[in-house]
């Protein structure tokens, strides 16, 4: 039930309207920048290098993370762009497969979103890290894993949401609580344990413990990765298994 | 042959039975309308035709494919117009035509082709590499028009085909389909309206609260109407009345200054009644009945009234057209 020149041709719509639509670019892209060099800058003077690790060379790993986050779940909301607009008709009474539609929307924001995240590691030569031609490659890996599992979220979230009413709701109540309970801005092992536990449940935390194993691999915990390198994948791919069912699953409801 | 076949379809949405047991054929090539207010559940029906709805009851197929068993056969089948445009309007008309076309999975030599051809039958091949957001609503309509007979459907569903247009572009539309029904042997099946839009089809069905109450030809159903209305001036109504009540036994009213009087084949009645009239006749004129009339007759509503009526969604129809011409 996979066709592969729809999901090609939903794949190529996608990037070409990330690359007409500048303001995009330029929104996802300035988000770690203000973080990295206004926070980042601003705590670095408050908080003393651990270990020889500085708070801006810490929040790096969350900051790729951060930049997966947002640039795949604003992919995935185009669903909801889609049938507000009507443009989901279009391919709902297309003779193709739901699934189809389900596997183009995540590859495009896979790749869009990988995209974004690389262009976060031109910074790295302004923050003072050092990095290798094979982390840049391992980064890469991880990075798709990492904007698959949850651009699959994203999806599944577009899948259900019927108006842009609840947008809102899941970037308040969704997607900050994810970004800030992740490991990002502080380890997980110094936060208190309710807040731990949210940490344990959340898959961006070990995808971000993943990006840690790549870039402060050097590094012992709290700073370093805190998770075993194939917990962090196994949990991103598992994840991104399940939550691409279910959405494939709630395209093909009619009622 | 029978392309569309409809045996006692019936949608209940949670409080609201939006279509009631409704049946129908199409025959292959016909212009088959359906008319009545909004809300009648015209809409629902091709949504259940076109798969994007389940049906609580009944069957319906198009080409002979069950449109709940096969519904991937039943869309390879169908073009649709949507009373909502669904372009793209952040990609160009060339692009939103390849889209379609891939998902129709036409080879690519025939897509390019295709896609040449129907943008000069609907005069776009000038503007194919202009983004749609700066198309006028009219050029987005025949756009949709090209996009649903790329793939050279059996059946083209148009919802409310040209609501919203301008009557010079409305026309041009139909002289298009006309045109192209000549070509091909398409069927089309439309919702509307418009009066005046279902009088260009070959059969239409009258919906009204889900149900059809009644079907025919347009001159069929106009026929339900007894009787054309001659509304005539003379030089003494007063002594005309007298002598119309006398001579053909029919009561003409007072109006405006004027007479009106309603009669069977109008056209044939006037030179017998102006023959007949004593006094001088200033000005006569017929009005045939329309679908209008028919409507009124069936329901005690015109459809008009029904759709001023309904401000809501005259309203949300107008936010929603303007919040896409922002875009």
């Amino acid at each position: 039930m996979i066709q592969f020149r729809p999901i090609y041709v939903i794949c190529l719509r996608e990037f070409k309207k990330f690359f007409r639509e500048k303001s995009r670019l330029l929104g996802t892209l300035a988000r770690p920048v203000l973080w990295l060099f206004v926070v980042g800058n601003g705590m670095t003077a408050l908080i003393k290098p651990h270990a020889g690790i500085s708070y801006l060379q810490f929040i790096f790993p969350g900051m790729i993370g951060m930049t997966i986050l947002f640039a795949s779940i604003f992919s995935s909301i185009s669903i909801v762009w889609d049938r507000e607009f009507g443009f989901m008709k279009e391919m709902l009474v297309a003779p193709i497969s739901r699934l189809s539609i389900v596997i183009g929307k995540a590859i495009s924001g896979t790749l869009i979103s990988v995209a974004q995240a690389l262009i976060i590691l031109v910074l790295i030569p302004f923050l003072g890290i050092r990095i290798t031609a094979v982390q840049v490659v391992e980064v890469t890996v991880v990075a798709l894993l990492v904007s698959f599992c949850i651009t699959s979220i994203g999806i599944l979230i577009a899948a259900r949401l019927s108006s842009f009413d609840g947008f809102n709701i899941i970037m308040n109540f969704l997607v900050m609580p994810m970004f800030f309970l992740s490991g990002a801005m502080y380890p997980v092992s110094s936060m208190p344990p309710a807040l731990r536990q949210l940490t344990h449940i959340n898959p961006l935390t070990y995808g971000i413990d993943a990006f840690k194993h790549v870039l402060l691999r050097n590094s012992a915990p709290p700073l370093g990765p805190e998770f075993s390198l194939s917990l962090d994948i196994l949990v991103v791919i598992t994840v991104s298994v399940i939550m691409l069912t279910l959405a494939a699953l709630s395209f093909r409801r009619k009622d | 042959m029978l392309i569309i076949n409809v045996q006692d379809l019936t949608k209940q949405f949670k409080t609201v039975k939006a279509v009631d047991g409704i049946s129908f054929a199409v025959s292959e090539g016909e212009v088959f309308g359906f008319l009545g207010p909004n809300g009648a559940g015209k809409t629902t029906t091709i949504n259940i035709l076109c798969t994007l709805l389940s049906s609580t009851a009944g069957s319906a197929s198009i080409a002979g494919f069950d449109c709940a068993e096969e519904p991937d056969k039943v869309r390879a089948a169908i073009g649709l117009i949507f009373q909502d445009t669904t372009l793209d309007v952040g990609l160009t008309a060339y692009e939103n035509l390849k889209f379609h076309a891939y998902l129709y999975n036409l080879d690519r030599k025939l897509t390019e082709r295709r896609i040449d051809e129907m943008l000069s039958v609907v005069e776009l091949g000038s503007r194919r590499h202009d983004l749609v957001k700066n198309f006028s609503g009219g050029m987005k309509r025949r756009l949709e028009i090209a996009r649903g007979l790329l793939h050279y459907p059996r059946v083209l569903f148009l919802d409310e085909p040209t609501i919203g247009l301008d009557p010079q572009t409305r026309n041009t539309i139909w002289d298009f389909i006309g045109a192209l029904r000549k070509k091909e042997k398409i069927t089309v099946f439309m919702t509307t309206h418009y009066m005046e839009e279902a009088e260009n089809c070959d059969r239409i069905a009258i919906m009204d609260h889900g149900r059809i109450i009644a079907e025919g030809s347009p001159a069929r159903l106009k026929a339900m109407v007894q009787g054309d209305i001659i509304r005539l001036v003379t030089a003494d109504n007063q002594s005309a009345v007298q002598e119309i009540q006398k001579t053909f036994n029919i009561t003409a009213r007072e109006e405006n200054g004027g007479l009106s009087l309603e009669t069977e084949r109008g056209d044939e009645f006037i030179p017998k009644l102006i023959h007949a009239l004593p006094v001088e006749t200033l000005s006569v004129s017929l009005q045939k009945p329309t679908l209008n009339d028919v409507f009124l007759k069936l329901t005690g509503r015109t459809i008009r009234e029904e759709t001023l009526q309904n401000g809501k969604e005259v309203m949300r129809e107008f936010v929603r057209s303007h919040a896409r011409a922002q875009r």
